[in-house]
């Protein structure tokens, strides 16, 4: 997605400069981003230094850093979701990207029935969140799951309910989020690997070099800049993703799976405290842009190798 | 590792046997080596989607894992008596209006940074780039402010301008990327035989769009079917409901009747996978296409 990406390479004669053509064209879409996305995010910053409860209107008022101040301080919940925040986003991101690379190591190679397995592996890329909890809560309930069949096989014992279960929640909802997760991968990097000239792999195995070497070498050096770019665009997509742990825990037991989007999101709908959550958002936001930034900056996106 | 096999083994030089011999055993992936892993992981794909039909389709009480024999009592008890066949409507009319809001507005924004040079542009792109890191989620709050001073609360159209806000960005980078392909010279050949601007743009750069087209519109059908919290935050009244709010209320209640939740499932995931399994082989080709890379 690079920004020289989409500019023309090629001479523009028939584009006449100061021509208002084109300001019509990006009207609409500049317009709706303004109403919608810009002016929203700016009205965000307003409220996080204001005291806004719909529930408790006689307080409203300029706060200062009151609000970020209780979050700093006195809320160990906001601590505790950040913390558990970065451990999902970084379990899931690390296991999506490595099994979506051997997904799509795999069915780049030749065989029969290709084009029907990528169809089947890829589809739960378009399988919502709330949808993934409906399937998965299915296959975790002791009496409707996995569990109790595998019991009636004697494998295991009855009763297991991985989502009751403080020990196991956390691998029940990152095994349901990899389920959805993984095509995103594997489609991303399949597109890329498509991309790799047969010349490259031609010259290795010219010289000698083992398939191994060659994954090394020539196909991870190609892939590089579509992993860091689809890495982050999916640690973002992680971070905010509330629909699952929404459903799925409901952000529990005690709190135990609470991101902060699902912390904002319940502070937003259940306490009505705006001004609050309008802080925590703030914070949400400056946390993801300057490790968006950070990493971009660490992995050299863009780099020529 | 990737590639090789489609490659003949041609006959070693002879005159460089080593590396002609390492290459012949190096470079075979091993039938088992590609079906092994592919099985396994088609297993952790499919058992969970057929947990879901079989729960869907099969009677009150049984605990066979075989879905026969079929019956439609869940389908008609989620359709008719939880209300899913409002929320389906609901979900259609609204995954339909973005569809349309996102792919023109996309489409006009995209032929402008595809095809003219004016003050501004590269901001403009940067700018739509940069809204890829705003969360949705946490934009609940301000975003129902709006809806509110607008009386669209409990309306459809808040969700319809909120998944097209946080869709467009994207659909007009893409867009714009696959009008740059299609080569200027064949709307100026048009414009030489006395099209508009405009008229040569229908002609034709917007027939050869249509796969461009297609994939864009599916991404916002599918991401606005999909939608959750939007519905859930903006939308308060039952008969309002789209359908993933009507299904995160059966699971609410799923240990009542969990057959329910498989049918509302299924109902929920027959239109988007129906979709993408047209869409899917086109969906890496033109990712391939480079309208995304870097």
């Amino acid at each position: 997605m690079a920004v020289a990406e989409v500019i023309p390479r090629r001479r523009r004669r028939s584009r006449r400069r100061g021509s208002t053509t084109p300001y019509l064209l990006i009207a609409p879409a500049v317009l709706a981003m303004l109403g919608f996305l810009v002016y929203p995010m700016a009205s965000v910053f307003y409220y996080s230094l204001q005291h806004y409860n719909v529930n408790k209107p006689w307080d409203n008022g300029f706060a200062g850093l009151d609000n970020f101040q209780r979050m700093l301080t006195a809320d160990p919940l906001f601590w505790q979701s950040l913390g558990f925040t970065a451990k999902w986003v970084l379990v899931e991101v690390t296991l999506q990207l490595l099994l979506g690379l051997g997904l799509a190591l795999i069915v780049n190679e030749t065989f029969v029935g290709r084009a029907f397995a990528r169809a089947l592996v890829f589809s739960p890329w378009a399988v919502s969140g709330v949808l993934t909890t409906g399937i998965w809560v299915l296959l975790y309930n002791p009496t409707t799951g996995l569990s109790r069949y595998l019991a009636d096989l004697g494998l295991m014992g009855y009763g297991a309910a991985p989502l009751a279960n403080p020990d196991t929640v956390f691998g029940a909802a990152v095994l349901a989020e990899l389920w959805r997760g993984v095509p995103f991968f594997a489609i991303l990097l399949l597109a890329d690997l498509q991309t790799i000239p047969r010349d490259l792999y031609e010259a290795a195995s010219v010289d000698g070099a083992s398939r191994i070497r060659r994954f090394v070498h020539v196909t991870l050096p190609h892939l590089k800049d579509a992993i860091i770019l689809s890495t982050l665009l999916r640690a973002v997509w992680e971070f905010n993703n509330v629909d699952l742990l929404y459903t799925l825990t409901g952000g529990g037991p005690a709190h135990q799976t609470t991101t902060l989007p699902l912390y904002v999101a319940a502070t937003a709908a259940q306490s009505h405290d705006f001004g609050y959550g309008a802080a925590l958002t703030t914070a949400g936001f400056l946390v993801l842009t300057f490790f968006s930034v950070l990493y971009l900056r660490l992995s050299r996106f863009g780099a020529r190798t | 590792m990737t590639l090789t096999t489609t490659r003949p083994t041609t006959a070693p030089a002879p005159d460089r046997p080593a590396p002609a011999r390492r290459r012949r055993h190096g470079q075979r992936v091993s039938r088992w080596q590609i079906y092994l892993p592919l099985g396994l992981y088609l297993l952790f794909t499919l058992v969970p989607f057929y947990w879901m039909v079989v729960f869907a389709v099969r009677p009150r009480g049984s605990s066979s894992l075989l879905p026969w024999p079929v019956t439609m009592e869940n389908f008609q008890t989620v359709w008719d008596g939880l209300g899913f066949g409002i929320f389906f409507q609901n979900s259609l009319k609204v995954g339909v209006a973005s569809l349309i809001a996102t792919t023109v507005i996309a489409l006009a924004g995209g032929y402008a940074l595809a095809r003219y040079d004016f003050r501004g542009r590269t901001a403009f792109l940067v700018a739509m780039l940069c809204t890829q890191f705003i969360p949705g989620a946490m934009m609940l709050i301000p975003l129902f402010e709006i809806f509110r001073t607008l009386e669209l609360v409990n309306s459809l159209w808040s969700l319809v301008i909120a998944e097209t806000v946080f869709q467009l960005p994207l659909s007009l980078i893409l867009l714009s990327g696959f009008i740059r392909n299609i080569p200027l010279e064949l709307e100026e050949a048009a414009w030489v035989d006395g099209c508009s601007r405009f008229r040569a743009f229908l002609v034709v750069v917007l027939p050869l769009l249509r796969p461009a087209l297609v994939a864009v519109g599916s991404f916002a059908f599918i991401h606005s079917w999909n939608n959750f919290l939007f519905a859930l935050m903006f939308v308060l009244q039952q008969d309002k409901y789209t359908i993933p709010v009507g299904l995160a209320f059966t699971i609410g209640e799923f240990s009542v009747d969990y057959g329910a939740l498989a049918a509302g499932g299924v109902v929920a995931a027959v239109p988007v996978v129906l979709v993408f399994a047209v869409i899917q082989r086109y969906l890496v080709q033109g990712l391939s296409a480079g309208a995304v890379k870097g």
